[in-house]
């Protein structure tokens, strides 16, 4: 039997939600078995998108292991799955770190069952946004993850729970609302909703139910709110700092993610020409976001806040390489996408890990850390390095990305500039960072901070493997742009 | 005469006259409930045999059982069913009435079916009135102070509403000198409406009047305090079946007997009053505290999204498909609408007859004391939000991509947007149910009736958004039977 014939995206993507339901609904069932069980089941499908990595066909530009079965014959929906070089390593992210939030959520003992379900779910949620080439099933997913992050964030967050939780589910449903008119728009003017189909098709040749430039913008801004791009992002820091450490991981490294992939997916290969034609708004907005997400991020003083506004910031780098419509630049966003992920992450594991022990978040009541918990003091520098972009970690190899094919970009007028205005990002990037490690791990050692302990040995397990991948990518990106430009080519740039 | 094709109805009669009876002899009340069941399970299973029958016409054509009919009659029975099985828990709060209770239930099922199956003013009339009658006394039947209000402000509203709608009526009625709708449809004057000044009354006249039993904005005044008063198993059945009897009578009107020049004038009214209806609707919910009214201003947004359906028709399709979406969507809606919303209430009913308290906040940590009813609740809401994978999600968007078809992107815009605003009161009531903590520890008991009730309602929420093409399909046949008028 052939690989292919085990439906592996499938699989991919609904194991975790066989293991969410033997998580609710087995009766009797302890804590420990609970999180083996999420364990098991995370790591199955961490594992299988693993194989879809190596079997997958470099030199190919098209959808493979492609699932395509006819689900609303009505309306012509399908429930239509592959992945390409573009979502595969999304996938592999989201697996990754799938995992990786069921080991980080060990120490969870409130209401375990409940958490541990709605985690499998979140996760088969975003690998169902990434696996979908059917418009509807994509939206699907998209709405399906408003639930789980719901509960997530009220449950278990802290601080204002409640309300950030609301907040994050408001601005999604507003932005996916939008969504959900450019997707009706799109399918009465070309018929179809097939992700495949449209991306090959000249929506030039249809009379538009709306100028289609309109079309193009709902999608964008549905999007936007997910990235999220400036001025919509006003409920990333309350949802980060108020959801559990897991929970963070999840949204920075993945689901943010699906707003720049479904920007590259959609709004640059199905409306190419529109995409050209607003570039250069866009790619201000995005410029704003990296400044204006940088400047706001030195002025945190909590450590939570700090790193999801450096988030905001960050996904200012996807907006600029997506817009700036150079093959180059889009595969630095798309590599930037799975650095951030990976990056970010850790630096949420860390800054969950510090306040584990401490108690603190407030940075400047924290100092001199460095002492009593060397581990934890010099993986949270390397996390940080890699965020300000230092060579020999993922975020250089990305950043690095970006802004060469962005500068380099023929397409957009004036992206020189911007370029240029967001190569200063990264300097301040450079001084929040360093900035904050400074006055956490470096300063005189409080003596209150004595009794604390480092990382356990399951700690250290999981930020090394975060580690490891960040170096692997700095240090041979090409293991990820080989794929990462195979979908890249396939997309409509000049 | 084809009278079989009454039977349906007929066999509802003959229940309800037995129940009354039995009442009299009977002394383990419960054994109503079956008999009252059984009849409508009857019933459906006869309107599901007369399914797709050609010569379909009764009474001269004053009623029709064609596949639009038949849709509703089985939708209405099977809520009727839904509600008499939540009833079982509830029935101690009706005290010695139930045959009475039984009855009348099933005396408005028989209305509002025969409402669904009217092509004629006058057929249309009477049965909206046995309708309204039963729904009256039914919705006062708890006899204390505000059931008791709800009770007479139903019958007051009610009235005024029918007598608006009889004036309309006659206008039509005058205007075309004919009384079926066929008829009219044929002697209508041709020109736009705002050409006859005397139609455009009628039309405005005979939505008043339609708006009520849809409750719909600016008719709905009477739904929040009635919904609060009334029995919560009649309140469910309220805001099922008797929005899913006006909306089907609506459509077959319009549709049918005004589908001519005026359709894109009363397509446009409906439009903007379905804009109006989901955002007040919306908006006055999100402040309620009390879950019954909080779930009244809800289904009067819902009726708003409904109407949607009722905005998406036009001659413009040169195909035939596009022309019934919207009818299609609407019926497609309707019955998700219906399992989720009655689930919700089946649910509402478990926990109030434990707590004795209709606020949200005695809803707070049922999450731990009821787990499954509180999975059960949960799941309605979201569905009645729109969010997958539920009934719901599919509803709306097949709805709202009717409504694109027909180039409301405006509206389908305005109602996305209500659907994020709706999110935030149902949502609240979820947090209650899993994020507060409980006033006590004490479970939450409820009847194999009531449990069985809430299940059939579930399954339905998730079935029909895992496999919805046979309902669709249901749908677009029972649509083409009265918007097939339209097509070229």
């Amino acid at each position: 039997m052939e690989f292919a014939d085990l439906h592996p995206l499938s699989l991919l993507i609904f194991l975790p939600v066989v293991g969410a339901l033997l998580v609710a609904f087995i009766p009797g069932l302890g804590a420990g078995t609970i999180k083996r069980l999420a364990v098991c089941f995370t790591f199955a499908s961490f594992a299988l998108s693993l194989a879809l990595f190596a079997l997958f066909d470099r030199g190919d530009s098209g959808f493979q292991f492609v699932e395509k079965v006819s689900w609303i014959p009505q309306i012509n929906v399908q429930y239509h799955l592959g992945v390409d070089g573009l979502n595969l390593p999304m996938v592999v992210l989201t697996t990754l770190l799938g995992f990786l939030a069921v080991l980080i959520s060990w120490k969870v003992e409130l209401r375990p069952r409940e958490y541990f379900a709605w985690l499998l779910i979140l996760e088969s949620s975003i690998l169902g946004v990434f696996c979908s080439l059917d418009l509807l099933l994509f939206f699907l997913f998209w709405e399906i993850e408003v639930v789980p992050m719901y509960f997530l964030i009220s449950i278990w967050g802290g601080g204002r729970r409640a309300y950030s939780a609301m907040k994050y589910v408001i601005y999604t449903i507003m932005g996916s609302a939008m969504m959900l008119a450019g997707i009706l728009t799109l399918y009465a003017t070309a018929g179809s909703l097939d992700m495949t189909v449209l991306a090959g098709t000249d929506l030039g040749q249809f009379v538009a139910v709306i100028p289609l430039a309109a079309t193009f913008w709902l999608f964008l801004l549905g999007f936007a709110v997910k990235l999220p791009v400036f001025p919509l992002h006003t409920w990333l820091p309350d949802a980060h700092t108020d959801a559990p450490t897991a929970v963070s991981v999840m949204l920075a490294g993945s689901l943010l993610k699906m707003g720049g992939y479904g920007m590259i997916r959609i709004c640059v290969s199905v409306f190419p020409d529109i995409a050209r034609e607003y570039a250069p708004i866009i790619v201000v907005f995005a410029v704003i976001g990296v400044l204006y997400g940088a400047v706001l991020t030195l002025r945190q003083t909590d450590l939570k806040r700090l790193i999801a506004y450096s988030s905001i910031s960050h996904m200012g780098y996807v907006l600029l390489g997506i817009f700036a419509l150079s093959n180059l630049s889009v595969a630095g966003a798309a590599l930037q996408m799975f650095s951030h992920g990976m990056v970010t992450g850790l630096l949420f594991v860390m800054v969950g890990l510090v306040y584990d022990k401490t108690r603190v978040r407030d940075i400047p009541a924290l100092g001199g850390l460095a002492r009593q918990m060397p581990i934890i003091a010099v993986v949270f520098s390397i996390a940080g390095l890699a965020a300000l972009g230092l060579p020999g970690t993922s975020g250089f190899a990305a950043e690095f990305l970006v802004f060469l094919g962005s500068f380099s970009s023929l397409t957009v007028a004036g992206i020189r500039v911007y370029t240029l205005l967001g190569v200063v990002g990264i300097v301040v990037t450079a001084g929040y960072i360093l900035w904050m490690l400074e006055r956490v791990f470096y300063r005189e050692a409080k003596p209150r901070y004595d009794g604390v302990k480092d990382a356990d040995t399951l700690e250290l397990a999981y930020i090394s493997v975060f580690v490891v991948v960040i170096m692997l990518v700095g240090i041979y990106p090409r293991i990820l742009t080989d794929v990462i430009s195979a979908g890249v080519k396939a997309l409509p740039l000049t | 005469m084809n009278y079989y094709l009454l039977t349906p109805e007929l066999c509802l009669v003959g229940v309800a006259i037995a129940v009354i009876l039995l009442d009299l002899v009977i002394t383990r009340k419960g054994r109503l409930t079956i008999i009252s069941i059984a009849g409508l399970a009857a019933s459906i299973v006869v309107s599901v045999a007369l399914w797709g029958r050609q010569d379909n016409s009764l009474f001269n054509g004053m009623l029709k059982a064609d596949e639009f009919a038949i849709f509703f009659k089985v939708l209405l029975a099977g809520v009727a069913i839904l509600v008499l099985l939540a009833s079982r828990d509830y029935i101690s709060r009706l005290s010695r009435f139930q045959g009475e209770y039984h009855a009348l239930i099933l005396l408005s099922v028989i209305g509002m079916m025969l409402m669904a199956a009217s092509r004629d003013l006058i057929t249309i009339y009477v049965s909206l009135e046995l309708t309204s009658l039963s729904l009256y006394a039914l919705v006062g039947f708890l006899k204390d102070a505000k059931s008791s209000e709800a009770g007479l402000k139903y019958l007051l509203l009610g009235a005024i509403a029918s007598a608006v709608l009889l004036y309309g009526m006659a206008l039509i009625f005058g205007i075309t000198g004919e009384t079926k709708l066929a008829d009219i449809a044929a002697a209508l004057p041709s020109g736009r409406v705002w050409e006859n000044p005397l139609l455009l009354l009628g039309l405005v006249f005979l939505i008043a009047g339609f708006g009520f039993k849809m409750a719909t904005v600016p008719f709905q005044m009477w739904v929040p305090d009635v919904y609060e008063g009334a029995p919560t198993t009649v309140t469910a059945y309220l805001s099922v079946a008797s929005k899913a009897a006006g909306f089907a009578v609506v459509l077959r009107v319009f549709l049918e007997a005004f589908g001519g020049d005026v359709l894109p004038d009363w397509a446009m009214i409906f439009a903007v009053l379905g804009a109006i209806t989901m955002t007040v609707g919306n908006i006055m919910a999100i402040s309620q505290t009390n879950i019954k009214r909080m779930l009244g201003y809800s289904s009067i947004a819902q009726a708003g999204y409904l109407m949607v359906g009722l905005a998406a028709v036009s001659h413009a399709g040169e195909v035939s498909d596009p022309v019934v979406y919207g009818p299609t969507g609407l019926l497609f809606f309707i019955g998700c609408y219906a399992v989720a919303n009655i689930g919700a209430f089946i649910a509402v009913i478990a926990v109030t007859n434990k707590t004795g308290s209709d606020d949200i906040e005695s809803f707070a940590g049922m999450g731990s004391r009821a787990p499954l009813i509180s999975l059960a609740l949960t799941l309605c809401l979201i569905s009645l939000i729109g969010l997958p994978p539920t009934a719901g999600f599919l509803a709306k968007f097949y709805l709202f991509n009717a409504a694109v078809h027909h180039d409301l992107v405006w509206l389908v815009i305005i109602a996305v947007v209500n659907t994020a605003i709706s999110a935030y009161y149902y949502l609240r009531v979820v947090k209650v149910i899993w994020v507060g903590s409980p006033a006590s520890n004490e479970g939450v008991p409820s009847g194999w009736a009531l449990r069985a009730a809430l299940g059939i309602a579930c399954l339905g929420v998730l079935v029909l958004f895992f496999y919805p093409s046979p309902l669709l399909d249901l749908a677009r046949d029972a649509a083409r039977t009265v918007a097939g008028i339209l097509l070229p």
